[in-house]
C-alpha cells in the first residue's frame, strides 16, 4: 500500500501557507450581526497581540505609534506584505471578514517573520466587519492612508447598500483619517502588488486608478 | 423535539413583533401630556383640563400601526409621532393640527426636533437619520407632504435613539452597535451632516436612550446614556470620552447572584434629565420603580442617590417625562397588545412629584396628580386598570425589546441545514 503524505497546511519548502486550504467565498454577508471579538473603543484594542516585538507587553499602551495604514478588504494580504517592506517604520493593518482568508494572512505574517528576522513585524489582520466597526479601532484622524482594493460595484439597487464606499460610509472614512497630502510611491503598487491587480495582468486586462485626499469642509464651525 | 422548540419559539418571536411599549411625553412648561399606546395617541391639555381632540386632515389620517417614538420640541411649538406604519407626523401644539406628515421607505425607530425647531430628524430601522424643514410650520399652516433627505447613516444597526445637543449644534445617534455617534448638525442640513465630530464607545451592549445634563459650567451639556449593558456613561460629547460608568442595576439589587439571572434581563429602557438639582432619572426592565442618580458635574461623575419604587403596583415603567415647570416625573407603563392574552392596549399613568436633591420623592396617588381622573381616563383609556395584565405587560415589553435589539445567536448544530438554501450547498444534478 502506498503511503500517504501528510497534509500540510503549510508548504514545507517555501515555509508559507497553501491557498488551496484557506479557500473561501468571495463574498461575506457584511449586513449580518457580527459574532466576533470587537474592541469596545481604540484605547482598547491590544497592539501587543499584534505587533509583539514593537511592543512586548500589553500595558505599554504608550500611545506614541500608531496604525496608519489599513487596508480595508485585504482579501490574501498581497499588498500589505509589499507595503510592509516598503514603509517599515509604518504600522499597518488588514481588515477582512471572512475568517480562513484571515487565517490564511496571518499564518503568511507568521512565516514571514520567522523567515526573515526583524521584517514584517509592523503589518498584522484583524478579522472585522469594516462597514461597522472601523470607529472601534481607529481614534479621529488616526490613519494616514487607507485602501480599498477593489470595491465590489454591486450593480443591482438592491445591492447598493452593501458598497463599501457610499456617501455615509464616506463620512466614517473622513473621520478616522488625517487630512494631508504627499508625493507617494504606494501609487504604483496598487495596480501590481495584490492577487486581483495580478490576476488582471495575467488576463490582459485593464487597470484603473482613483485616489482621494481627505478635506477640511471650508463651512465648518469650530 | 428539536423541530418542536424550534417551531414554538418562531411562534412567540411572530407575537412579538407587534408588541410596542407605551410612550409619554410632557409639554416643556406642562401644558399638555401625552400618551402613546399602540396606533393610538392621546393627549391631555392640562390648561383647559381636558383631553385635546386631535385633527389630522394631513395625508392618511392618524398612525394605523404602533407609535414607537413621540416627542416634544424644546420650545414646546412642535409634536412629533413616528412609527411602524412608515409615517411621522408633526403637530402643532397650539390647535393639536397634523401638520405634516412625512413618509418613510422604513418603520421608525427614534424622532429629534432640532433646537430651533426648524428641522425634524427620524431613524429608521436600517440606521438611517433623516431630516425634514419644517420651518414656518405653526399654528392652522398646513405643510402637506415632505420628503425627507438623508442625513447620515449608522451601517445596518437600528438606532433606538436620537438627540440633539442643548446648545444645538451636535446631533447624536445611538445604535445598536454600541455605538453613539456625535456629528455636527450643519447650517444646510438638507445638504448632509458629514462631519463627525467624535464617537462615545465604551456600552457593551445596545444603546437605548440618551440625554444630556444641562449644567451652566458646561453649555454643550454633559451626555447621559443607558444601554442594554445595565449601565449608565456619562460623556464628553466634543471628544468621545468617558467620564463615568454607574451600575445601575447592581448599585439598585437587581442583580443577585443566582444562576438563573438572565444575561439581557436588566437593559436601561429610558432615562429622563431633570433641569434642575442634576438629578436624572433611571427605568429598568424588571424595577419596579425608578433609580434616581446625582450627577456632580465639577467631578463628572454620577452616583446612585435614590431608588424609589411603586408601592401597592407592580409598575415597571416603559417611558419617562418631566416637567420642569412643576419638578414632577410623568412615568408611564403598557404595551400595545398582547396577542396571547387577549387584553386590549394597556396604560397605566404615574407622577412622582419633588424630585429635588433635598427633598424625598412622593409617589402621587390618583387624584393628586394634575388632571386627576380625568387625566386617567383620557390617557390611559379607562380610570382604572387590571392589575394583573401589568407582569404579562412588563414581560412582553422585555422580550420585545430583546428581540429587537439583541443580536442573535444561531445554534451550531443545525447550521448546515440552515445553509441548504444556498446555491453553491444545492445538490448539482
Amino acid at each position: 500500500m502506498p503511503e500517504t503524505e501528510v497534509k500540510a497546511t503549510i508548504s514545507k519548502s517555501t515555509g508559507l501557507p497553501r491557498k488551496r486550504f484557506y479557500r473561501a467565498r468571495a463574498h461575506s454577508n457584511p449586513l449580518s450581526d457580527s459574532h466576533f471579538p470587537v474592541p469596545i473603543s481604540p484605547s482598547q484594542f491590544d497592539y501587543s497581540l499584534h505587533y509583539p516585538q514593537i511592543f512586548p507587553s500589553s500595558d505599554q499602551a504608550d500611545g506614541s505609534r500608531k496604525i496608519q495604514f489599513a487596508d480595508i478588504g485585504c482579501g490574501f494580504g498581497g499588498l500589505l506584505i509589499s507595503l510592509s517592506t516598503l514603509f517599515p517604520e509604518t504600522l499597518m493593518i488588514g481588515m477582512e471578514l471572512r475568517d480562513k482568508v484571515t487565517e490564511y494572512v496571518k499564518e503568511r505574517i507568521l512565516s514571514l517573520r520567522v523567515a526573515n528576522p526583524g521584517q514584517y513585524q509592523n503589518v498584522s489582520v484583524v478579522r472585522t466587519n469594516s462597514m461597522k466597526y472601523i470607529p472601534n479601532y481607529f481614534e479621529k484622524a488616526q490613519l494616514t492612508k487607507m485602501f480599498f482594493l477593489f470595491p465590489d460595484p454591486h450593480f443591482k439597487e438592491k445591492n447598493h447598500r452593501r458598497r463599501v464606499i457610499s456617501p455615509f460610509l464616506l463620512d466614517e472614512y473622513a473621520y478616522v483619517l488625517k487630512a494631508e497630502l504627499e508625493a507617494d510611491p504606494v501609487v504604483k503598487l496598487l495596480s501590481s502588488a495584490t492577487e486581483e491587480g495580478q490576476k488582471v495582468a495575467r488576463n490582459g486586462g485593464q487597470t484603473f486608478q482613483a485616489v482621494f485626499r481627505r478635506i477640511v469642509p471650508s463651512d465648518q464651525t469650530s | 423535539m428539536e423541530e418542536a422548540e424550534a417551531e414554538a419559539e418562531v411562534e412567540s418571536n411572530r407575537d412579538n413583533v407587534e408588541v410596542a411599549p407605551a410612550l409619554i411625553a410632557v409639554h416643556p412648561e406642562q401644558i399638555s401630556v401625552a400618551v402613546a399606546v399602540g396606533p393610538d395617541l392621546r393627549v391631555f391639555d392640562l390648561l383647559a383640563g381636558s383631553a385635546a381632540s386631535l385633527v389630522d386632515e394631513c395625508g392618511a389620517p392618524f398612525h394605523k400601526d404602533p407609535i414607537r417614538a413621540i416627542r416634544f420640541g424644546s420650545r414646546g411649538k412642535l409634536f412629533v409621532s413616528a412609527g411602524d406604519d412608515k409615517t411621522v407626523k408633526i403637530w402643532s401644539t397650539e390647535s393639536w393640527r397634523c401638520v405634516c406628515t412625512v413618509s418613510s421607505e422604513k418603520r421608525v425607530s427614534a424622532v429629534a426636533i432640532s433646537e430651533d425647531g426648524c428641522h425634524v430628524c427620524f431613524a429608521d430601522k436600517f440606521g438611517v437619520v433623516w431630516v425634514v424643514d419644517v420651518a414656518g410650520s405653526h399654528g392652522h399652516v398646513t405643510l402637506g407632504d415632505r420628503k425627507p433627505t438623508p442625513l447620515l447613516s449608522h451601517y445596518c444597526s437600528i438606532i433606538p435613539s436620537l438627540e440633539f445637543s442643548p446648545d444645538g449644534r451636535f446631533i447624536l445617534s445611538a445604535d445598536r452597535d454600541s455605538k453613539i455617534r456625535v456629528t455636527n448638525f450643519p447650517k444646510k442640513p438638507l445638504n448632509g451632516a458629514h462631519e463627525i465630530q467624535s464617537f462615545c464607545l465604551g456600552h457593551t451592549e445596545f444603546v437605548s436612550c440618551l440625554a444630556f445634563v444641562h449644567a451652566r459650567e458646561c453649555p454643550q451639556g454633559l451626555l447621559v446614556s443607558g444601554s442594554g449593558d445595565s449601565t449608565v456613561r456619562l460623556w464628553d460629547i466634543s471628544s468621545g470620552a468617558l467620564l463615568d460608568t454607574c451600575e445601575v442595576a447592581a448599585k439598585a439589587g437587581l442583580l443577585e447572584s443566582n444562576g438563573e439571572a438572565e444575561e439581557h434581563g436588566h437593559a436601561v429602557t429610558d432615562l429622563c434629565t431633570t433641569i434642575s438639582g442634576l438629578l436624572i432619572a433611571v427605568a429598568i426592565q424588571s424595577l419596579q420603580g425608578i433609580v434616581l442618580l446625582s450627577c456632580d458635574v465639577s467631578a463628572q461623575t454620577l452616583s446612585v442617590s435614590k431608588v424609589v419604587s411603586i408601592a401597592g403596583e407592580a409598575f415597571v415603567p416603559t417611558c419617562l417625562g418631566f416637567s420642569p415647570a412643576e419638578g414632577k416625573l410623568w412615568m408611564v407603563t403598557g404595551v400595545s397588545s398582547l396577542p396571547a392574552c387577549n387584553y386590549p392596549p394597556l396604560a397605566r399613568v404615574r407622577v412622582i412629584s419633588a424630585i429635588d436633591a433635598e427633598q424625598e420623592p412622593v409617589v402621587l396617588g390618583d387624584d393628586e396628580i394634575p388632571g386627576g381622573e380625568k387625566l386617567l381616563e383620557t390617557l390611559q383609556g379607562s380610570a382604572s386598570v387590571d392589575e394583573s395584565a401589568f407582569l404579562a405587560a412588563a414581560e412582553a415589553v422585555k422580550t420585545a425589546m430583546r428581540n429587537l435589539l439583541i443580536k442573535k445567536q444561531y445554534p451550531a448544530d443545525n447550521r448546515e441545514s440552515r445553509k441548504k438554501t444556498r446555491n453553491d450547498r444545492k445538490l448539482k444534478m
